[in-house]
């Protein structure tokens, strides 16, 4: 296998509103099910940009599902790790790093509208 | 149609934001086809754990437990099991 068969990437577009309903329905129960208590900390730290950031990070960790082909791993073990700077990477918790080879990961996030969306790419040549 | 099979749809009618009435749909129809997106497997996860008091373990956390309404009753007659 060539070098650039180890490139992976994944993508995904999630409703800001959507997301915004589905925390309207199941509350704790969609946030502690879905996020890290310092991903729940950080998204709550802003109200008005609660579900943007909520649904960035979902876009993630479905971006992340995408490129590595994960199926059946918890939500929370992929994790949207941000920097003194500013900067969002993936950490990969539990059995989910065990399993999967990930190598090094990139994370882009954007949200316009009422739209969130992120890209991954996972380079499993390089740890 | 069994009773969970039922309560399935019912849920999936609130939460999966199909693209058909869930009624129209065969046990076996793929629900991703359907119009079921991840985020929204996501809430018909949780309203099932709701209405059936389950938790789905991560392992079970498979495109293809939510893809039909088969597998999901599959899965939950697993988790509900001895009850």
């Amino acid at each position: 296998m060539g070098e650039s068969s180890n490139i992976r990437v994944g993508i995904d577009l999630v409703r800001i509103s959507a997301i915004a309903e589905s925390l309207a329905s199941f509350g704790d129960r969609f946030l502690h099910r879905v996020f890290t208590e310092a991903e729940v900390t950080y998204c709550m730290s802003a109200p008005m940009l609660v579900s943007s950031r909520l649904a960035v990070r979902f876009a993630a960790k479905e971006a992340t599902r995408k490129a590595l082909r994960l199926d059946g791993v918890g939500w929370r073990d992929i994790e949207v790790v941000r920097q003194p700077d500013g900067a969002c990477d993936i950490e990969l918790h539990g059995a989910t790093m065990a399993k999967c080879g990930a190598g090094r990961l990139a994370l882009s996030m954007s949200h316009e509208g009422d739209h969130a969306t992120a890209v991954v790419i996972a380079d499993r040549n390089r740890q | 149609m069994s009773e969970n099979a039922a309560k399935i749809r019912t849920v999936l009618k609130e939460h999966a934001r199909l693209n058909r009435d869930a009624d129209t749909l065969s046990d076996d129809s793929d629900l991703y086809q359907a119009g079921m997106t991840s985020h929204a497997s996501v809430n018909v996860m949780l309203a099932l754990e709701g209405e059936f008091d389950i938790e789905f373990p991560d392992h079970m956390l498979k495109r293809s437990v939510f893809e039909s309404v088969g597998a999901i009753v599959s899965a939950i007659d697993e988790l509900t099991e001895g009850r």
